[in-house]
């Protein structure tokens, strides 16, 4: 149980996928100008990656291994992740509009995300069980929506600093995000 | 690799079985245009637009709340793309067009000295702006940096400028305004905006029944835009003729300028405007919005009827009149007598209403001749009740029914038909209203020696407009004030001798603020007359109640007045697909309340017709002013005498019944138009460059 504490607050804090990873680049760039876009861009990736995390891990071990296929992982990967995200949106859209009307404009975006990628073919190189599996997936997305909705704040604020004309929007917005990565160096050594 | 291709093959079929199969078991209808307007988005899933990817953002523009500009990757092609999908249907064909409302600019005042980055976004947050108006623009032109059809410029007086040509109505500009001042907005949402508390406006705009934009018109006739003027006028109202006649204009009294100084002639300048028109000689084509495909009864051709007609009719809905006299008009036609609105002008004006296809059945009467079930079986999907108040008040004392006894609207009305009625030599008038002097001028016109008003308070209590009364003096009406009529008195054969009255004298203030007039005992006074006219007030005639086979009006309340009972910020009737407005829901009132609630009718229609609920209007102002609109002084005011309206002389008039009031030549207009300090909501152009005019003005 311990270890499992240990590794989501490595998976959110240490190895934060947006800051440590810088995966996942164009959401947190393009949904991050306002708040409620980066809050319901942040729920929607926690619920898609831990659906994601476990799906692929399944994949992996019960498919590719025991057909001795796993060169065809991330090919695999990205058609699982991209039919599964399309089926969860039906099936919300259809059976909970109330949480599609939440989420599920998100939904299309993170078919083609490489954050949610990333951490499923990192569950599988680091070897994780299945339960480590799907906690790395939450803790991932829960950094990423960390992340995303701190640098949403900033960016509010950056709107009324005063930027000088080469540096406003996208290129503020990268150096910002560089000084919070920084920031977010010093967790090193914490775990 | 045999193997790796039938892997991949089979994870492909299985993934494509289940999403195919879920896509028919999970289906949802949706619009198929998100998916048109989808393809004419840059597919970049950006996000650049602030929506999560491109079919968000198209899914954002078919429901309306995003602008088809809203990809920022697309350019103008790809707008002007989406803008024609969304064209496509019906419901958005209306185009839109970037509106400005705040024409104060460098008129106001600064606050502060700001020093920070030259952006609107940024200086709203320090206490709103510089500006000393809380609602008016900043000028730092956040709306002109949006525009990508370089459309918008800050103009000369410091607030932004539309190029109409150039306008695409994307909504970027409206987006980028922190202070809602620059809205985009289609002909039905401007002719359908009602005064809110946080607009700019001028007194006058705001005191005016109507809600017409009073300063904007003014200026254009200043303009010697004449044309435009009245574009202007029938955006608010529809008989601009008619009223620039008979209407009492409250507007006067609220002008900036009458405080420090005489009031602008508001209502002049209107009729000069309409005047301009119809004496040019070709009518203004006056623009609709497409046909909605819904259609609408009015039941009464008055003025409130006529206003809702012409604005359901501009907003793109199918019209038709019912009215149950022999023309349409109403009280306009048969209540106001010829002298002061002849039937000519009206009859010009509401064929340029009828003009906009318009359909008007006359001659038949709701409950008598046609009932809500045949209106609904025709097709109606709701109906306006504007039957207005023509059943006059009895006096309730004794000779009433006798020969050459009238009361005061069916008296005007039948000599409006031009029935020939037995009129004697010497009349009394009761009551003190319009109505009463429209019964003894019109008198006094027919061949009458002498005429009598009789009325119950002093002339300073009388409820009649002060220029109609100054007229009915100059034109040698007696008044007999403090008198309350107790009997009419016959001769042997039935015919009216003489009318008994009561002498009265002040009292405390009743609930109004006028003295109550209390009887003096004994005081029985004698008044030889040979004619009597009743006119102290009408109520609505409820009779299409009774008259209803099917019950469908059960339900309709009627208040203890019998006017039709209404929600008066909706005016939705206690039947839902009914709404009245007019002297028929507030009994009898100016045409220009009419006029007003004729509009703001049909906006409720309008919602009820689109299934919206319907929802009084936002922060309505309704005839409630803006506290810091209203001054007690106006520095930098010249002092300049109002223009005098012209009149025929007494003694042309009394042989005829043409009409007295003359309209204003175009010179005077003119003069008359440069009185105007084109107001704002606490703006005004001084006439002097008075240096503590703005300072001491609260």
């Amino acid at each position: 149980m311990g270890d499992l504490f240990v590794l989501a607050i490595s998976c959110i804090f240490i190895n934060n996928i947006l800051l440590a990873q810088y995966l996942g680049n164009c959401p947190f760039l393009g949904t991050s100008k306002k708040m409620e876009t980066a809050v319901g861009m942040g729920m929607a990736v926690i619920f898609v990656l831990v659906m994601a995390g476990s799906l692929t891990w399944i994949v992996n071990e019960y498919l590719l291994k025991a057909l001795d296929v796993v060169y065809l992982q991330t090919v695999s990967f990205i058609l699982v992740i991209a039919s599964l995200v399309q089926f969860v949106e039906m099936f919300l859209k259809k059976s909970i509009p109330a949480l599609y009307a939440g989420l599920g404009i998100f939904l299309p975006l993170i078919t083609t995300n490489c954050a949610v990628m990333g951490v499923c073919l990192i569950n599988i190189k680091e070897e994780y069980t299945f339960i480590e599996a799907l906690v790395t997936s939450f803790a991932y997305a829960a950094g990423f929506a960390l992340a995303l909705i701190l640098f949403a704040g900033i960016r509010e604020r950056i709107l009324l600093a005063r930027v000088p004309k080469p540096l406003q929007d996208t290129s503020i917005g990268l150096i910002t995000a560089g000084m919070i990565a920084m920031t977010f160096m010093s967790f090193k050594g914490m775990v | 690799m045999i193997s790796a291709l039938l892997f991949m093959l089979g994870i492909g079929a299985v993934c494509g079985i289940v999403l195919s199969l879920s896509s028919k078991i999970f289906y949802v209808y949706e619009d198929p245009r998100i998916a048109q307007v989808e393809n004419n988005l840059a597919g970049a899933n950006c996000g650049g637009c602030g929506y999560a990817g491109c079919s968000a953002a198209a899914e954002a523009v078919v429901n309306g709340s995003a602008k088809p500009s809203v990809c920022v990757i697309s350019g103008k092609e790809g707008v002007e793309e989406v803008a024609r999908i969304m064209g496509v249907d019906a419901g958005s064909a209306e185009s839109r067009l970037s509106y400005n409302y705040c024409e104060g600019g460098f008129r106001a005042d600064d606050k502060y000295h700001y020093m920070g980055i030259s952006s609107c976004k940024a200086m709203s947050s320090v206490y709103g702006g510089r500006r000393v108006c809380s609602v008016g623009c900043i000028g730092l032109g956040d709306c002109v940096k949006a525009c990508q059809f370089n459309a918008i410029k800050i103009g000369q007086n410091g607030y932004p400028v539309v190029d109409d040509d150039k306008c695409v109505g994307c909504g970027a500009c409206q987006q980028a305004c922190p202070k809602d001042i620059i809205k985009v907005t289609t002909l039905s949402e401007q002719l359908m905006k009602f005064n809110q508390t946080q607009d700019a406006l001028a007194p006058c705009a705001q005191t005016c029944p109507a809600e017409i934009n009073i300063p904007k018109y003014i200026n254009q006739i200043k303009e010697g835009k004449y044309k435009e003027a009245v574009k202007t006028i029938r955006m608010r109202n529809p008989l601009p003729l008619a009223c620039g006649r008979v209407c009492p204009h409250p507007c006067e009294d609220e002008c900036r300028r009458g405080i420090e100084d005489e009031p602008v002639s508001i209502n002049q300048l209107k009729r000069f405007a309409s005047d301009f028109e119809m004496n040019s000689g070709s009518r203004i084509p006056i623009k609709c919005a497409p046909d909605s495909g819904k259609k609408v009864a009015v039941i009464g051709g008055g003025p409130a009827g006529l206003s809702c007609a012409f604005f359901l009719r501009r907003i793109g809905h199918k019209v038709d009149i019912f009215d149950a006299m022999p023309k349409l008009g109403g009280m306009l036609r048969y209540g106001i007598p010829e002298y002061r609105l002849p039937k000519k002008v009206l009859d010009w004006e509401i064929q340029g209403i009828l003009d906009l296809g318009i359909k008007s059945f006359c001659h038949v009467k709701f409950g008598a001749d046609f009932g809500l079930g045949s209106l609904m079986a025709s097709g109606y999907e709701a109906v306006f009740l504007g039957v207005g108040a023509w059943k006059d008040y009895s006096l309730g004392i004794k000779g009433e029914d006798l020969d050459g006894s009238f009361t005061g609207i069916d008296f005007l009305q039948r000599m409006s038909r031009g029935e020939k009625i037995k009129l004697g030599k010497t009349a009394a008038v009761v009551g003190g209203g319009n109505t009463a002097v429209d019964c003894a001028r019109t008198l006094l016109r027919s061949g009458l020696d002498t005429v009598y008003m009789v009325y119950r308070r002093t002339r300073k209590e009388m409820p009649a407009n002060e220029v109609e009364i100054v007229a009915s003096e100059e034109e040698g009406i007696e008044f007999v004030f403090l008198a309350a009529p107790t009997k009419i008195i016959s001769n042997d054969t039935g015919k009216v001798t003489q009318l008994e009255y009561l002498k009265m004298e002040l009292g405390e203030p009743d609930a109004s603020g006028r003295r109550r007039p209390e009887p003096v005992e004994g005081s029985e006074t004698l008044l030889s007359v040979d004619m009597v006219i009743s006119a102290i007030g009408q109520s609505p005639d409820p009779s299409f109640k009774e008259q209803d086979p099917h019950q469908r009006m059960t339900q309709l309340e009627l208040t203890r007045w019998n006017t039709i009972d209404n929600d008066p910020a909706t005016l939705q009737a206690s039947i839902p697909y009914i709404f009245t407005a007019g002297d028929s829901a507030t009994g009898p009132a100016l045409v220009v309340d009419a006029i007003g609630s004729g509009r703001r009718a049909a906006r409720s229609i309008d919602l009820f017709l689109k299934g919206e609920p319907v929802e009084p209007v936002k922060n309505s102002l309704q005839k409630k002013r803006i506290p810091e609109s209203i001054f007690t002084k106006v520095p930098g005011i010249q002092k300049s005498a109002r223009a005098k309206m012209p009149e025929i002389p007494v003694s042309q008039r009394l042989d005829s019944m043409i009409e007295v009031d003359l309209v204003l030549p175009e010179d005077a207009a003119q003069k008359e138009s440069q009185r105007c300090l084109n107001c704002c909501r606490i703006c005004y152009n001084p006439d002097t460059d008075f240096p503590m005019a703005k300072a001491n003005r609260r």
